[in-house]
């Protein structure tokens, strides 16, 4: 994940826009890899955007905070988010739930004060037959034990300190 | 999904509650029952928008499908439509969304601005909601204070977009989004900025149109109360062109009711010190801005100068505002004189306090004004000449009836009273500034005949192709047999545009911008649709059949007017000798009259 | 698991092929006549979706993959795509042919990022083998190719109006209807949205025919369908079953036996208790995308209808009002008879506002919420579990 100081938004932008179009139904295309890139959506990176795609930057941010993986504050380098609904409910989630607040020390909502992770909740991500389920950024990662739970943040903590 | 839209227009027959009806095809059922006097509660609905159909309280039975539809939506395509707009399970859910609203409604309808005025609390009236059945929700926000012209108070807000959609549809602004998702979403600014910093105009089109007292203007009411109270101030009061026009409405009076005679003597009664008529600024910035543009002219077809052309008027601050924002590398096609209000500002303490022998520390300038905006633009720093700040308080139209019916004067029953002097009798030309294109035909009639000595070639000197609600028009008047001095312009066709709403004011900014617009002279913007008439300040409702009356109130009042061309008010030409001596574009006028502009907004950061 | 037949072998390319020999409206005759009905929930006859867009005028067309497989306990389109994708590919180009597409998208969930990169190559290959791009298989004037767009994480999305929204840069809400995509969508040209195992279907009804499919299943519900199994259940997965298979037969099937209850259609879906579950998984019975959801004696009822409305407050888009704050009260309602802090004459309200609600709201997601609302309720009050 790339830092945001100092970054020339315009250029940055303007290459997305390029690869994208820039019309207004490019946006979702820039706002993800933007979000891959950088973790967030800053608001300087919103304003060449809307600039970019001839829209206001007012619907920039509101299609941004529309969307759960969409996100304008900065998060952790790591953003897990934990399914909570039905299937993996009843499959325990809230052992896992537990198992990652203990390992991370931190609650659901908060990013640790390395930066390295973020804990978030998401609904249903279609992983029910092999619950409990979470995602780490892209990454699936199933049928969870509280065990398996720490050994997949012990193995991004090891890939986020180096990099 | 029909082979519909050939057919649109056509009649057909629609069955609504057992009873059969002709109507239009293609038109939606909440127009049916309106035209045929069937309530239809709404309240996202707006004549001026689109159809959103999120409010859901229209909700009717269409064929008695499972589920209910939304009536200002529903469009009739289908000729045995049934319709059913009440029953059990209509009451049932109209009620429940209505109780959902109030249930997180926070406020007290008497402290509210729209008490009275209110769709939400209309409802609620109809529905005879005497409890809630919802437990009520704490309020989510703290009220936004930081404008000089827009307050918000988003607890009571319904989230109807009534806002969001004018400040885009209407305005092409879209300084309001929805942020967030389900019961967590709000009406926000971008990144939750306070109104003071967001891009927006001030026009008001989002407060002319929210249903509820979510959105307001900034309260001027009380200060003017103090100051018509203290007796050592000397408070006066200019009024707009389109306030006479419709403050009456305020008063139960039909739209389009003129009142010109009754606002007068209610004003005085009320306690100001004089009653003035901005339309004496208003002939004014005519011989101003008429001067500037044959000015411009003669530089650019005689002494060959890279003046900018077309010159675009600068009567409106949402849309002085809009252009600084979006085009602030075009600001020079601005006329540089202020507006009819900030010159009467700059004048009142200025020449009319020195021919008063008024301190102007001692004066309270007041102006009645149908916009929003004006209450941003009288507090520009640049906007003291007169070495005070010009304006001090700006009434909308709304505020000033409230305070008529505060003090408890009988307006409708009022006798007629004249404006005082030495700003009274002002041209119709003046006038009908209050209306799209006013400004041009206004124009038009003084520039021509400046130019060739001769009256405008229309009948009765209307310019019809000025007139209309057109998003954007244009004419062109040839100059023929010219006066010697301007013989440059014989032959000359000047050609005009005129675009209100600031939708249709970027319309033009773009094709200006690509220049498509280099064979026009002069354009008319205006940033609210209908112009002044239809400004932010304006009662409420507004919608496009109330401007059609507000305008023709203005245009038949200009037409009874004895002076009808803005050259012949003698009071600006008393000034002309008087004061300004050097006449239109003078070194004097230039500094009491003329402004210049702020570049401002996100283009800027490029 | 189960029958096979959709998810059995295939030979890439075979839909088009077969497609290309006959005329376009011959292809949508086709579908017709097989009786496919879409598989993302609703159900709508696809060969009627395929004739109107067909139909329908418009200097372009589109085609759209609806991949935002967001419906609690539902997951079979992740399976088709991860290891069918060229089937699902191929009914996207048969839909192009018999519309007259040029443009194909798969608004594939956020979540699914992580088949992107498989997704692509398959495309690419089959661009490389003329299945996407100018003249396909060498029929000209057929030109078609597909982009892959992705979700950010909102079930709404995957209302197809809303999907198109999503598409356009907007919000994800859903628009006002009529209009429908077929006539007005993306871009206001017509479009039309079906889901990934309708194009699946598609595919295969190309390949074997159109009475293949419609022998198999229900006079109203043709063929097999694709049943995502989770909860309570030995062996959770995908099963491949005819239509109309009973609830009964699908819980033997997967080692439920023990169950109380059945949610199917996930949380917009239907619970169906152990005394009804001879009923039939068909759409003129108990109506499901796929997903079904199961129930052991030990699960709290109410924990999974707060569970539900919880899903529910949390995606709703929240443009229309009943559903914005109606379904958050019934939340709130399930947590106070939870706690037993709920009274008899609430319940009764809440009930009533849970059909308000319903029949007021924009789109399915408010339309459907008193569905698992009612029917949960009442498993409850039944007390066939805990
Ligand atoms: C809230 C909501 C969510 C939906 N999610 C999906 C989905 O994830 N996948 C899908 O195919 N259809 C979904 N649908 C149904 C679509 O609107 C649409 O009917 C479907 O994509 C049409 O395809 P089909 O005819 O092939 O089923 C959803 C509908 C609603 C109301
Ligand atoms: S004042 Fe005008 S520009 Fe500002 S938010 Fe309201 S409508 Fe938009
Ligand atoms: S502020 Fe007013 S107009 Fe805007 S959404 Fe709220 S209630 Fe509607
Ligand atoms: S029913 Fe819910 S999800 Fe659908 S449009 Fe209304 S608020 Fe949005
Ligand atoms: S008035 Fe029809 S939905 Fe709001």
């Amino acid at each position: 994940m790339k830092a945001t100081a100092g970054v020339d938004w315009c250029e940055v932008v303007d290459a997305l826009a390029e690869k994208h179009d820039r019309k207004p139904h490019a946006l979702m295309g820039i706002l993800q890899d933007l979000q891959m890139e950088y973790g967030h959506v800053c608001p300087d990176a919103q304003i060449e955007v809307a600039l970019a795609l001839g829209i206001s930057p007012t619907h920039v941010s509101d299609v941004i905070s529309f969307y759960h993986f969409l996100c304008s504050e900065p998060k952790g380098q790591y953003v897990v988010w934990l399914c909570q609904t039905i299937s993996c409910d009843m499959a325990d989630k809230d052992q896992i739930a537990k198992a990652l607040s203990d390992e991370l020390g931190i609650s659901f909502g908060e990013t640790t004060g390395d930066g390295l992770f973020t804990l978030e909740y998401t609904n249903c991500m279609g992983m029910c037959d092999q619950a409990p389920a979470m995602l780490v950024n892209d990454e699936v990662h199933v049928s969870l034990t509280p065990d398996s739970a720490r050994e997949i943040i012990a193995g991004y903590r090891r890939e986020g300190g180096l990099g | 999904m029909n082979e519909q839209v050939r057919e649109i227009g056509t009649q057909i027959k629609v069955t609504i509650n057992g009873e059969e009806y002709t109507a239009r095809r293609g038109s939606t059922v909440l127009e049916i029952c309106e035209d045929n006097g069937i309530p239809i509660p709404t309240l996202c609905a707006h004549d001026d928008l689109k159809p959103a159909g999120i409010c859901r309280i229209c909700v009717v039975d269409i064929n008695g499908g499972w589920n209910l539809e939304t009536a200002c939506t529903w469009e009739v395509h289908d000729p045995d439509t049934v319709i059913t707009t009440h029953s059990p399970r209509i009451r049932r859910a109209r009620r429940a969304i209505l109780e959902l609203l109030l249930a997180e409604h926070c406020g007290e309808c008497y402290t509210c601005i729209r008490g009275g005025n209110c769709e939400l609390e209309d409802l609620a009236e109809i529905y005879g909601v005497r409890d809630l059945r919802f437990e009520r929700e704490d309020p989510r926000f703290e009220p936004d204070t930081s404008s000089v012209s827009i307050y918000r108070d988003m607890d009571k807000c319904i989230q109807c977009r009534r806002c969001v959609r004018a400040c885009d549809e209407l305005q092409a602004v879209g300084a309001l989004g929805v942020f967030g998702r389900g019961p967590e979403s709000r009406v926000d600014t971008f990144e939750g900025m306070s109104f003071d910093e967001a891009v927006c105009t001030n026009c008001g089109q989002c407060v002319a149109h929210c249903p509820t007292g979510a959105l307001q203007e900034i309260d001027h009411t009380r200060a003017v109360w103090a100051a018509i109270e203290d007796p050592e101030k000397h408070v006066v009061v200019q009024t707009a062109p389109a306030i006479r026009a419709a403050i009456g409405e305020e008063f139960g009076l039909p739209p389009g009711t003129s009142v010109t005679g009754r606002m007068t003597t209610a004003l005085r009664d009320l306690g100001f010190d004089r009653v003035f008529d901005t339309n004496f600024a208003a002939d004014l910035t005519i011989l101003e801005e008429g001067t500037e543009l044959l000015l411009r002219l003669q530089a650019a077809l005689v002494e060959g100068k890279d003046v900018k052309l077309p010159q675009i008027t600068s009567c409106s601050p949402g849309w002085i505002k809009y252009i600084e924002l979006f085009y602030p590398d075009l600001v020079d096609h601005l006329s540089t004189c202020k507006s009819p209000q900030q010159m009467f500002g700059a004048l009142m303490k200025s020449f009319y306090a020195e021919e008063q022998g008024i301190d102007p520390e001692k004066m309270v300038t007041v102006s009645l004004m149908p916009c929003t905006a004006k209450k941003f633009e009288a507090q520009r720093p640049e906007m003291a000449d007169s070495g005070h700040q010009d304006v001090d308080y700006v009434l909308t139209t709304r505020e000033m009836a409230q305070m008529i019916k505060e003090a408890g004067i009988p307006f409708t029953q009022l006798k007629d009273s004249q404006y005082d002097e030495p700003f009274g009798d002002a041209s119709g030309a003046a006038l009908i500034f209050g209306a799209t294109g006013g400004v041009m035909e206004a124009a038009l009639r003084t520039a021509y005949e400046i130019v060739t000595g001769r009256e405008v070639p229309f009948e009765n000197l209307n310019i019809t192709a000025t007139r209309g609600f057109e998003g954007f028009k244009t004419g062109s008047i040839v100059l023929e047999d010219v006066l010697d001095e301007w013989s440059f312009l014989e032959g000359v066709e000047l050609k005009f545009g005129i675009a209100h709403g600031l939708a249709n004011a970027h319309e033009v900014m773009e094709r200006l911008r690509r220049g498509e617009m280099d064979d026009v002279h002069f354009i008319e913007i205006m940033a609210c649709p209908g112009g002044c008439l239809g400004g932010g300040g304006q009662p409420i409702p507004t919608t496009d059949v109330i401007r059609q009356a507000r305008a023709n109130a203005i245009y038949s009042e200009d037409e009874g007017l004895p002076i009808r061309k803005s050259h012949e008010n003698p009071h600006v030409n008393y000034l002309y000798e008087h004061y300004l001596t050097d006449g239109p574009c003078g070194h004097r006028s230039h500094e009491l009259l003329h402004t210049e502009y702020t570049p401002r907004g996100f283009r800027l950061k490029k | 698991m189960g029958a096979q037949m959709v998810l059995g072998p295939y030979t890439p390319g075979a839909a088009i092929d077969a497609a290309l020999k006959m005329k376009r409206s011959d292809v949508v005759v086709t579908v017709r006549e097989s009786g496919l009905r879409g598989r993302g929930g609703a159900g709508f006859p696809t060969g009627t979706k395929w004739m109107l867009a067909a139909a329908a005028t418009g200097d372009e067309k589109y085609v759209v993959c609806n991949a935002d497989e967001g419906e609690p306990g539902t997951f079979k389109d992740r399976v088709l795509l991860s290891d069918h994708a060229d089937l699902v590919f191929d009914g996207m180009a048969v839909c192009a042919y018999a519309i007259g597409a040029r443009k194909g998208f798969v608004y594939l969930r956020g979540e699914y990022r992580y088949l992107l990169a498989d997704l692509e190559a398959t495309l690419e290959r089959m661009r490389e083998e003329n299945r996407l791009g100018k003249s396909i298989a060498g029929k000209d004037g057929f030109d078609f190719d597909i982009e892959i767009r992705l979700g950010s994480g909102a079930y709404v999305c995957g209302e197809e109006s809303a999907l198109i929204e999503s598409l356009e840069g907007r919000r994800g809400e859903p628009r006002i209807r009529p209009p429908f995509p077929v006539s007005a969508g993306y871009l206001g040209r017509p479009t039309a949205v079906n889901n990934v195992e309708t194009f699946a279907l598609a595919s295969r009804i190309m390949e074997k025919g159109a009475e293949w499919f419609s022998e198999i299943g229900t006079d109203e519900s043709a063929g097999y369908k694709l049943f995502s199994v989770s909860g309570d259940c030995e062996n959770p997965g995908v099963y491949e079953l005819p239509m109309g298979t009973s609830i009964n037969e699908l819980l033997t099937t997967v080692g439920a036996e023990d169950a109380v209850a059945v949610q199917v259609g996930g949380a917009s879906g239907e619970m169906v208790t152990r005394d009804a579950f001879n009923r039939r998984l068909a759409f003129e019975d108990v109506a499901t995308g796929g997903s079904v959801i199961v129930f052991g004696p030990e699960r709290n009822l109410l924990d999974v209808l707060e569970n539900f409305m919880d899903f529910f407050t949390d995606e709703s888009c929240g443009q229309c009002t009943p559903c914005r704050l109606g379904i958050r009260r019934l939340l709130n309602g399930v947590r106070d008879l939870k706690k037993g802090a709920l009274s008899a004459d609430d319940l009764k309200m809440l009930r009533g506002l849970s059909k308000s609600v319903a029949i007021s709201s924009k789109c399915g997601l408010g339309q459907s919420c008193d569905t698992p609302f009612a029917s949960i309720l009442d498993a409850h009050l039944k007390g066939v579990a805990q």
